[in-house]
């Protein structure tokens, strides 16, 4: 007698399958695109949710952490549109701000972009079979294989596309900025490009606007395109997730040679968040930085994920990620750097620092380097502690109240980072939303 | 004045400081050598208020409150400051956010008003220029990428801004080449004043030469063996610390 396992769905798998089979007719696209988001789902059911048996999501089992699946996000309505248009204009909004509501992207929200620079819906990309837009979908693309970005390219429903023409120099950043008026807890799926041509250089920051925004299951994807001897900056504020949500954002970047890409992202809030990133450096000596700061507290839950490509030489990453956890919060970095046999001469230095404010709180911290190349430099570190004993001292020794040395020293720990930024704007932003997350530390907590 | 009384000091099982009793008037400079490991680096710790040393006896009187009662934050605010051998470095605080934020501090423990901005850069201006410090310095991480002078001549900046009632400066001459030195000594010598003290714990009677001391201790297994005037550092300087060891074991 054979007896044979048939592994058993989850509730929230058959619930996104019956999502995926409800919405697949309605969702937006060619046929080709019909025929990817069929193979996407499917390799995600194949898949099922990730969970702690698969490495690259160890820490973050989803399978467990997800209990439901949560109904798919409606399109906005025009009332609730207009109302969101009222309280943006009184608000007003920074330059250059392109908006997305629930996933997707209003124009009649959003600013007009300055020559040089073009936007369009998602929906409008795929209906029309975008050829670079399409194949920026398919699995194989970037060497992108995660069953959270397959669901992604199964149920997106819009975005936005922005194609920045050759050597166009924007001196603002474009500003993506979410927004949601759903009254309920939904889900919703959606993934924006960015393609920027030869030579330009450009600013692209993830904002949200209003409080409780993004409440629910999101999964988002950004993908960016660098041509060679572009200059991206990139930054996300992902400030606004509320207790009990959980947030899935795939950021995935592939870039020419000789580029400048720079990429900062804060994370606060509640839920559970899991991060990604997929560079991969596609043309010789070219230069990318990406930073991250997570400010953890309660029982929040954020993971912070890389997955980093040396396809050609010469090239320099850098990974720096810090994390304050307090309370009982869980914090996780994982960060792989494979160096593919041509990428001689890579220059690589990966930096992971936690700070642990309690005996509760947990740290997972794990470098990867699979080294294919001979002629390279490689590094990584990780540390994990509490604040420096002899820095509080000096700090009391000269008046300050070890409330008021503890509360310094955070900040400059998160606001290190957040000080290399190259715009002044954008450096003071960060170091607000950083004072703000301290301020709400009960004062003079003995470590 | 700081007066010391019969203070005993341990770190585990070991006893550091044995029945140690000194005083320093107002106005006064004393200056404390010894050997290594005699206890030096201790007693300025104990009176600054690090943690992890055991008081089992004594006290420390500033103007007659007893420091050891207080937090290291309120000792300072009561006047007390400590140059310390190795300044510690404190990445991504910016020195001049810093300087201000401890002014203040000390201003609102004593209830006294926050100083305004240009009230404060005035203050800067002065001690920074006295003791050679560029304003790039300023804007640096406190103490991050300094050197060894630099760090020191940061640390007198602090005590001119501050203006404490006693300075304890524990070894500021070590690591110092002789113009650092004496710039650092120049600093000190500009906050001498009737209502203020310091104690300058230094193995070398060199420092001595700059900072002239109104008082010479010497200390020699946790506690002090023999007080006197400046003289006492030249004397140290021919013979070495070898018979004050006798007496303090005698």
């Amino acid at each position: 007698m054979t007896a044979q396992i048939i592994p058993s769905k989850t509730s929230a798998e058959v619930a996104l399958a019956e999502a995926f089979g409800t919405a697949r007719a309605k969702l937006p696209g060619n046929a080709e695109v019909a025929q990817l988001r069929e193979a996407s789902f499917e390799s995600f059911s194949k898949a099922g949710l990730p969970h702690r048996r698969i490495e690259s999501w160890h820490y973050t089992d989803l399978r467990a952490l997800m209990r439901e699946a949560l109904p798919l996000a409606q399109p906005p309505g025009a009332e609730a549109i207009a109302a969101l248009g009222k309280e943006m204009r009184a608000a007003g909004l920074p330059a250059q701000s392109l908006v997305l509501v629930d996933g997707v992207f209003i124009p009649e929200l959003s600013a007009k972009l300055p020559e040089g620079v073009r936007v369009s819906s998602l929906a409008a990309a795929l209906a029309e079979g975008r050829r670079d837009v399409v194949t920026a979908l398919s699995a194989e693309w970037a060497g992108v294989k995660d069953p959270i970005v397959s669901l992604n390219a199964a149920l997106m429903q819009d975005g936005v596309v922005i194609d920045i023409a050759p050597g166009t120099k924007l001196d603002a950043p474009i500003r993506l900025v979410y927004a949601s008026v759903s009254a309920t807890p939904v889900a919703h799926f959606s993934r924006s490009l960015v393609l920027v041509g030869t030579g330009a250089s450009v600013q692209i920051s993830e904002t949200s606007f209003g409080s409780g925004g993004r409440k629910g299951q999101i999964n988002n994807a950004l993908v960016i395109v660098g041509g060679d001897e572009c200059d991206i900056a990139h930054t996300l504020s992902l400030t606004d997730t509320e207790p009990g949500s959980l947030r899935l954002e795939s950021f995935m970047v592939k870039l020419g040679a000789k580029a400048h890409f720079d990429s900062f992202a804060l994370i606060t809030g509640g839920g559970i968040v899991r991060r990604q990133i997929f560079l991969r450096f596609d043309g010789a000596d070219t230069k990318a930085n990406l930073r991250g700061v997570s400010l953890l507290r309660g029982r929040e839950h954020a993971d912070t994920t890389l997955f980093v490509e040396h396809c050609a030489p010469g090239c320099e990453g850098r990974e720096n990620f810090r994390y304050i956890l307090d309370d009982e919060a869980v914090g996780v970095f994982q960060g792989r750097i494979h160096v593919a046999p041509a990428a001689q001469k890579t220059d690589s230095k990966m930096l992971c620092k936690a700070l642990l404010l309690t005996d509760k709180v947990a740290m997972n911290s794990k470098p990867e380097l699979e080294i294919f190349a001979d002629d390279v430099v490689c590094g990584h570190g990780a540390t994990c502690g509490g604040l420096n004993e002899d820095q509080i001292f000096y700090l009391q020794t000269r008046g300050l109240t070890f409330a008021q040395a503890e509360a310094l020293l955070l900040d400059a720990f998160g606001g290190e980072l957040v000080d290399e930024l190259p715009d002044e704007s954008l450096v003071a932003a960060f170091r607000a939303e950083i004072a703000a997350w301290l301020a709400k530390r009960p004062q003079g907590a003995r470590l | 004045m700081l007066e010391i009384r019969n203070l005993t000091v341990s770190i585990g099982d070991k006893t550091i400081l044995q029945g140690l009793n000194l005083t320093v008037r107002d106005g006064e400079v004393a200056a404390l050598m010894g050997p290594n490991g005699t206890g030096k680096s201790t007693l300025s710790y104990v009176c600054a208020g690090k943690s992890g040393y055991n008081v089992t006896s004594g006290e420390v009187l500033l103007d007659g409150v007893n420091l050891l009662e207080l937090d290291p934050d309120v000792r300072a605010a009561r006047g007390l400051f400590l140059a310390f051998q190795y300044p510690t470095e404190i990445p991504g605080v910016a020195t001049m956010t810093f300087l201000k934020a401890a002014l203040n501090a000390q201003r609102k423990q004593r209830g006294e008003e926050e100083l305004s901005t240009p009230a404060f850069m005035k203050k800067i201006k002065a001690a920074s220029d006295m003791l050679g410090i560029k304003s790039d310095m300023l804007k640096r991480s406190l103490n991050v990428g300094f050197s060894g002078g630099e760090k020191k001549r940061m640390d007198i900046l602090q005590m001119a801004l501050l203006e404490p009632k006693f300075g304890i400066l524990d070894e500021t001459d070590s690591g110092l080449d002789i113009d650092a030195l004496r710039i650092v000594a120049d600093g000190v010598n500009a906050l001498r004043a009737p209502d203020r003290a310091f104690l300058v714990i230094t193995h070398y009677q060199r420092l001595l030469e700059y900072i002239v001391p109104d008082t010479v201790h010497i200390m020699a297994q946790g506690r002090i063996v023999r007080s006197g005037g400046k003289e006492l550092a030249l004397e140290v300087e021919k013979s070495g610390y070898k018979n004050y060891e006798a007496t303090a074991a005698a």
